[in-house]
């Protein structure tokens, strides 16, 4: 069931020079949350931010009654959510969307590219409480962009690209080694990041016939399936990103890869 | 207590708000979030005779103080809306009123002689001013003529309450009124959304697949305020007004200028539970003037 509540900040820490994590205290027992779902955050008095901003569930902490996001600063919506504090509090409409599926005990590979990793940490943690030990290969432009290593690193083997080569394998992530085709073991992919990123990792799933699950970010207006603004195209028609996704199989998806 | 309870000719409302096409889905989509059945009414989704896939992505632009659309009226047909979502809705205690469209006067006929048949649908709202369709839509609802005919054409085969729902993007909307009023319309709800676009100045592209769309929200509000006004005062028969409603205060600007009801449209996309919160608001502005009904600020403008 979908809520609307007013959170309080718990925690605002930034990663980088545009990267922070924000953590939110629920007002009473969180529900159930599942990895690949998102949350509709309200940001409060900015003129030039009417509609709410979705963000991926980066992480939930069921004892401290907390969840957390990953969070780049692109535009003013997020930058205003960059600036709060303990003091403030703020809206949610969550948990929101479908969630990855879970696989039984099968190798898989997450594969995060920029913010793209926001929903790969619950994703990790829920894989590793159903004995999966996942590994994920994480890219960026350079090492500033790889950030949340070490918590990656509870619950997965961390593989790293960056296009500078400043830090792991120099390139684009679909050029790293895992991917040699020769070695690659796994039988399931879970990707998010850009969406020129995804396609390449769908093909190369399609194509080495490989599960592949996507989470998309098409902008939408409410988030919970009214406004009929995120559609994407599928085998089935069109289909509503906030409540049929955000997370597709390539199988179902009309991609030209 | 104050009392809320407002007339649209036949349809009995609990109170003057309604939620509009296209904000509110089907009404399901907002029960996790309040009591749908405290609502004035429910304006569904638009339907059309056989299922529409809607425009491609992208089809939202956030704009200042509102946004644009370009959905593009998608729904799986009026058919599928009898048989699997007017049978789940049919039973809320609140007014489930059918949005219908049509490329062809013929189309409207058809959907509408459906819904006719629909004991638990006291009333549509005849859209001829969808602006995101190629044809049809907004093409019959800016012309005195064409408007006129799809709302004659309708009426012959509707015996419930007709609303018309007209398009702000005309030069003269008290003419469009008058027509309609004339085709024998009960009602008239105005503004549907005001065509606009976005461009993107980086990539120097349009940000909607169809490069126009519909702007809502509080940019609108001003617009539609004045058009209500103008047509309350043109018109014998009660007119239903939106545009931008974000709050209580709106309401009594809309129903001081003329309307008997209001719809609240993409503020629902922002707050799920405003349409209560409005209601609300109604009720204590009521109690702090010292008004009995609400009836009696309808068209209540001091000028």
């Amino acid at each position: 069931m979908k809520k609307i509540q007013d959170f309080n900040v718990y925690a605002n820490h930034r990663l980088n020079s545009d990267t922070f994590i924000l953590e939110l205290k629920a007002p009473e027992k969180l529900p159930e949350i599942f990895p690949g779902q998102f949350a509709q955050l309200k940001i409060n008095n900015h003129p030039q931010v009417f509609l709410r901003r979705p963000f991926s569930i980066h992480d939930v902490d069921y004892e401290k009654n907390t969840i957390s996001f990953y969070i780049k600063i692109i535009g003013e919506g997020t930058r205003s959510l960059q600036k709060l504090n303990k003091k403030n509090s703020i809206n949610a409409i969550y948990p929101l969307g479908n969630s990855f599926s879970l696989p039984k005990k099968i190798n898989v590979l997450l594969v995060g590219g920029g913010t793209g990793v926001a929903p790969l940490l619950l994703l990790s943690k829920s894989l590793k409480n159903n004995n999966i030990s996942p590994v994920i290969l994480i890219g960026g432009r350079n090492k500033n962009d790889i950030l949340q290593i070490k918590e990656f690193e509870k619950y997965c083997k961390v593989l790293i690209t960056t296009e500078d080569g400043t830090l792991g394998e120099k390139g684009l992530v679909t050029q790293h080694s895992v991917f040699q085709t020769d070695k690659f073991s796994f039988k399931k992919i879970y990707t998010c990041g850009p969406e020129l990123m995804m396609k390449a990792i769908g093909k190369f799933a399609k194509k080495n016939n490989i599960e592949c699950e996507v989470s998309l970010e098409n902008t939408m207006a409410c988030g919970f399936g009214a406004c009929l603004c995120c559609v994407v195209e599928t085998r089935e028609g069109n289909k509503c990103v906030c409540t049929e996704g955000p997370v597709f199989n390539i199988k179902d998806l009309k991609w030209q890869i | 207590m104050a009392d809320l309870k407002i007339k649209i000719q036949k349809l009995e409302l609990k109170n003057p708000v309604m939620t509009a096409s296209g904000t509110f889905g089907y009404g399901e989509e907002y029960t996790d979030f309040f009591d749908i059945s405290k609502l004035g009414g429910i304006i569904v989704k638009g339907i059309t005779i056989n299922p529409r896939e809607g425009n491609p992505y992208p089809r939202m632009a956030e704009t200042a103080s509102g946004m644009l659309n370009a959905v593009g009226l998608q729904n799986k047909g009026v058919d599928y809306f009898i048989k699997n979502i007017y049978p789940e809705i049919k039973n809320y205690d609140t007014n489930i009123i059918v949005n219908i469209n049509g490329s062809t006067i013929e189309e409207y006929i058809q959907v509408a002689e459906k819904i006719n048949e629909l004991d638990k649908i006291p009333a549509i709202e005849l859209n001829i001013s969808c602006p995101n369709v190629k044809e049809g839509g907004m093409a019959f609802g800016t012309n005195c003529s064409s408007a006129m005919a799809v709302t004659e054409a309708v009426r012959k085969v509707y015996s419930k309450t007709l609303i018309v729902k007209l398009s702000p993007n005309v030069t003269e909307i008290t003419e469009i009124a008058k027509a309609v009023e004339e085709a024998g319309a009960d009602s008239i709800s105005l503004i549907n959304t005001l065509l606009g676009m976005a461009i993107n100045a980086e990539t120097r592209k349009p940000v909607l697949s169809t490069i126009t769309g519909g702007l809502s929200g509080p940019a609108v509000k001003p617009v539609a305020l004045r058009m209500v006004w103008q047509v309350y005062n043109s018109v014998k028969i009660p007119v239903i007004g939106l545009g931008g409603i974000m709050n209580a205060s709106d309401v009594i600007e809309f129903i001081l200028a003329g309307a008997s009801a209001i719809q609240v449209g993409t503020a629902n996309f922002i707050d799920p539970q405003i349409t209560v919160k409005i209601i609300d608001g109604i009720e204590e502005y009521l109690n702090k003037h010292k008004i009995d009904s609400i009836t009696e600020l309808i068209g209540a403008l001091e000028v």
